[in-house]
């Protein structure tokens, strides 16, 4: 991959127009959706590298490493009529601690029903289903939901902008079913053009934020702005996970096959180092 | 130049100034100048809670903050294509009730995996072998075909794909299917029940086999076949580590009554083939299943030597398993054909047998699981069965029933993981209880103890024969 860096007077340039405000503000489903393809669908498909840091409130360390392919079924990166929206296929391979080494976890998101979601145990050689109804459980032990990996259906809330700041779009959104979540309302710090949602805070009834994630930092990978580090705080209990993505490629032609079973009993190992 | 250092440095200086430090910051991150050090930046203090309106914007993360928005850099070393891993597990077990006739310990073990994956262009080879010191274990010689001994090999394999829709794997290897959490109807891939019942890690249960398997993929319906050309029995009850009903003595015995069988073991002649075509339909999973082989555990005895024996046993059966109610449920069935007594007149011989499964499994809150199955046994040429039993013989029930049901809670992050799992029969009123508790210490070391409680009205029911074993046990693992 290239790692030229961009002239300096594009970047003046790119700057520039960081400076002004747009001419046409976007309407709040402009923006919701934006983001949206912007952290979740960008590209056909996808795929990285995870290193997941866990640091608890007494400062223990837990370390994850795993490998995340994605693929859309829209075959679309158009946010015109929502053209971007549809079903998703994830595989996560897990390289570490050494009790998951070898698992595999597949997922396919579905927008109208719950996930089917399998895992494979490869020293029983068992593929597992998983109940998928609560999406807002701990991904592998972090402080990530699995809706924080693979997407919140934006029609599960509304979405209000309630601030336009100099960077940001700050959207508030509440839940349509409350009883479904734990969260009463999370504001979401969108960046005005690359659209990554930068800061997310979830607040609970009393008003009180509880939980945040944030981008920590963010490159443009064949350009995609992409967020390659992200950290989730939980502020009740003092624990936090740091995921750091690298290898990020996109459209690299991933078959639709490979999200089956027969790729989970035979891991597709180049797709995976 | 530490880019590290100089996109924070960018973000500070953003926080507090326009454009034009901004287009002088672009240019010098162009012209690799060193930033401005701290302090000497345009650093503002952000304004103290109150004051604000509300909270105060997040500041903007490198890559957005108008630093250098430079490629990704290759930070990953690239994975070799030989890859060890493995474990050190230290395992003592307790019996709960005394015995005259098993060993003082139900496990005292120390064992070492070593798992090593070669990948090759066209192949990929996986060794796992197990290195154990059994203190229980009279014999300490190796039977690699029954894992007894200081060496127990769990797999040497060699997989590739000759053609696009077809994988082979050859070799030793561990093999399951079907949709049962822990009952098996048409996994007749070889078990080992001492494992299972006296505490080692639930992995053991599956015992591997000496096979080739064969799958073939189309968008229609997916094939496995596999092939083992010589019988692979389960590593069955046979008294030396737990003890069971010995229906020749009429009792319950242990190391004075090991049983001695009569194995099939001729390559390519005691074979087996067991068969599996399945495809998705939706969310639903289908499958059929076909085996051709010998009854896994013994299922009868010679009348000439004595010896229990393993008679021919085919299998049909078929499966679905899919999402239900917010939860995932499953049904399987399997026709045992026990083909050396199709008509069930043979006293000496299994009949033959209908099972069904269902079974359903859903999140009851966050991280708390509940599982629960229903599993049917139903004997066939029950007439027959009970016309030709030996006198004074205790007759089995025409059906076996069994529920099943097993809670998971995941506590402390998932670090520390509770788990029920319960059998209970109330057709025979047997039962069997497998509580654990699971702590992972770190991401190397894990500590578990659990138990083995069995209980039941009559000793020659299926688990009321264990009802002498009641064990608790504890292991360490070190995971590398």
């Amino acid at each position: 991959m290239s790692s030229r860096r961009p002239p300096g007077f594009l970047l003046a340039l790119l700057t520039l127009t960081l400076s002004f405000p747009a001419s046409a503000a976007p309407t709040v489903d402009e923006i919701v959706h934006h983001a949206n393809l912007t952290a979740y669908y960008q590209g056909q498909d996808g795929r990285a590298q995870v290193k997941m840091t866990i640091t608890d409130s007494q400062g223990r360390i837990r370390k994850r490493r795993l490998t995340i392919l994605r693929l859309d079924e829209s075959g679309s990166d158009a946010l015109e009529n929502h053209a971007y929206l549809g079903g998703q296929k994830f595989y996560v391979y897990f390289h570490r601690p050494a009790d998951v080494n070898k698992m595999a976890f597949l997922v396919w998101k579905h927008l109208d029903r719950d996930d089917d979601r399998w895992l494979y145990l490869p020293a029983l050689d068992l593929v597992k289903r998983i109940a998928a109804t609560d999406k807002r459980t701990s991904f592998v032990g972090s402080d990530f939901f699995y809706e924080d990996v693979s997407g919140r259906s934006l029609d599960e809330d509304n979405h209000e902008l309630v601030e336009t700041t100099k960077n940001y779009y700050v959207i508030k959104n509440t839940p349509k079913d409350p009883a479904a979540v734990e969260f009463a309302y999370y504001k979401m710090f969108i960046h005005k053009t690359s659209f990554i949602p930068v800061q997310v805070e979830y607040y609970d009834k009393a008003g009180t934020k509880y939980r945040v994630a944030r981008a920590l930092e963010v490159k443009t990978i064949q350009g995609f702005p992409t967020v390659t580090k992200a950290r989730m705080e939980n502020l009740r209990t003092g624990s936090a996970t740091v995921m750091a993505y690298t290898k990020v490629e996109y459209n690299i032609g991933l078959d639709d096959a490979l999200f089956t079973e027969r790729f989970l009993r035979k891991a597709p190992r180049k797709l995976l180092r | 130049m530490d880019s590290g250092k100089q996109s924070a440095a960018c973000r500070k200086l953003h926080a507090g100034r326009g454009f034009l430090l901004m287009l002088l910051l672009s240019i010098s991150a162009y012209g690799e100048e060193p930033a401005l050090p701290m302090g000497l930046g345009g650093e503002e203090p952000s304004l103290p809670s109150g004051l604000g309106l509300g909270d105060a914007e997040p500041d903007l993360p490198p890559g957005l903050d108008g630093g250098a928005m430079d490629a990704l850099e290759e930070s990953e070393v690239q994975a070799s294509s030989l890859e060890i891993s493995g474990f050190l597990d230290l395992r003592v077990g307790e019996w709960l009730d005394s015995h005259s006739y098993l060993e003082n310990r139900p496990l005292n073990e120390a064992r070492l995996q070593i798992k090593m994956d070669k990948a090759f262009p066209a192949a990929t080879i996986r060794l796992t072998g197990d290195f154990i010191y059994d203190d229980v274990a009279h014999d300490r010689g190796i039977e690699p075909e029954n894992g007894q001994g200081w060496l127990d090999l769990r797999e040497a394999s060699i997989a590739f794909s000759p053609i696009d829709f077809m994988d082979v794997k050859l070799g030793r290897q561990i093999l399951t299917w079907g949709t049962g959490d822990l009952i098996f109807i048409n996994d007749l891939f070889p078990k080992d029940w001492h494992a299972f019942l006296m505490g080692r890690d639930v992995e053991y249960l599956k015992a591997p086999s000496d096979a080739v398997k064969v799958s073939l993929f189309n968008p229609i319906v997916n094939l496995n076949l596999i092939y083992t050309p010589r019988f692979d029995a389960d590593r069955y009850i046979d008294g030396s580590r737990v003890s069971y009903y010995n229906a020749t003595l009429g009792r319950i015995g242990g190391t004075d009554a090991i049983t001695k069988v009569k194995q099939p073991n001729q390559w390519f002649h005691d074979d087996e083939l067991a068969l599996r075509l399945y495809r998705n339909l939706g969310a639903y999973e289908l499958a059929l299943y076909g085996y051709r082989g010998f009854w896994k555990s013994p299922g009868g005895n010679d009348p000439v030597s004595g010896r229990a024996i393993f008679p021919d046993l085919d299998v049909y059966g078929a499966s679905i398993r899919g999402p239900l109610a917010g939860g995932i449920a499953n049904a399987e069935w399997g026709y045992y054909d026990s083909r050396d007594d199709r008509n069930g007149k043979d006293p000496m011989i299994n009949n033959s047998e209908q099972r069904l499964l269902l079974g359903f499994e859903r999140e009851l809150a966050t991280d708390l699981t509940l599982g629960l199955q229903y599993y049917l046994k139903r004997m066939e040429d029950y007439g027959a069965y009970r016309r030709t039993l030996p006198a004074g013989t205790d007759p089995a029930h025409r059906s076996r029933q069994e529920l099943t049901l097993r809670l998971t809670w995941l506590t402390m992050n998932q670090n520390l993981i509770w788990s029920l799992f319960t059998f209970y029969s109330p057709s025979d009123d047997d039962g069997y209880l497998r509580p654990k508790v699971h702590y992972k210490y770190d991401d190397h070391l894990s500590l578990e103890l659990g138990g083995n409680i069995f209980w039941g009205d009559k000793p020659q029911t299926f688990l009321g024969q264990f009802q002498n074993n009641d064990n608790v046990y504890f292991a360490m693992r070190y995971g590398f």
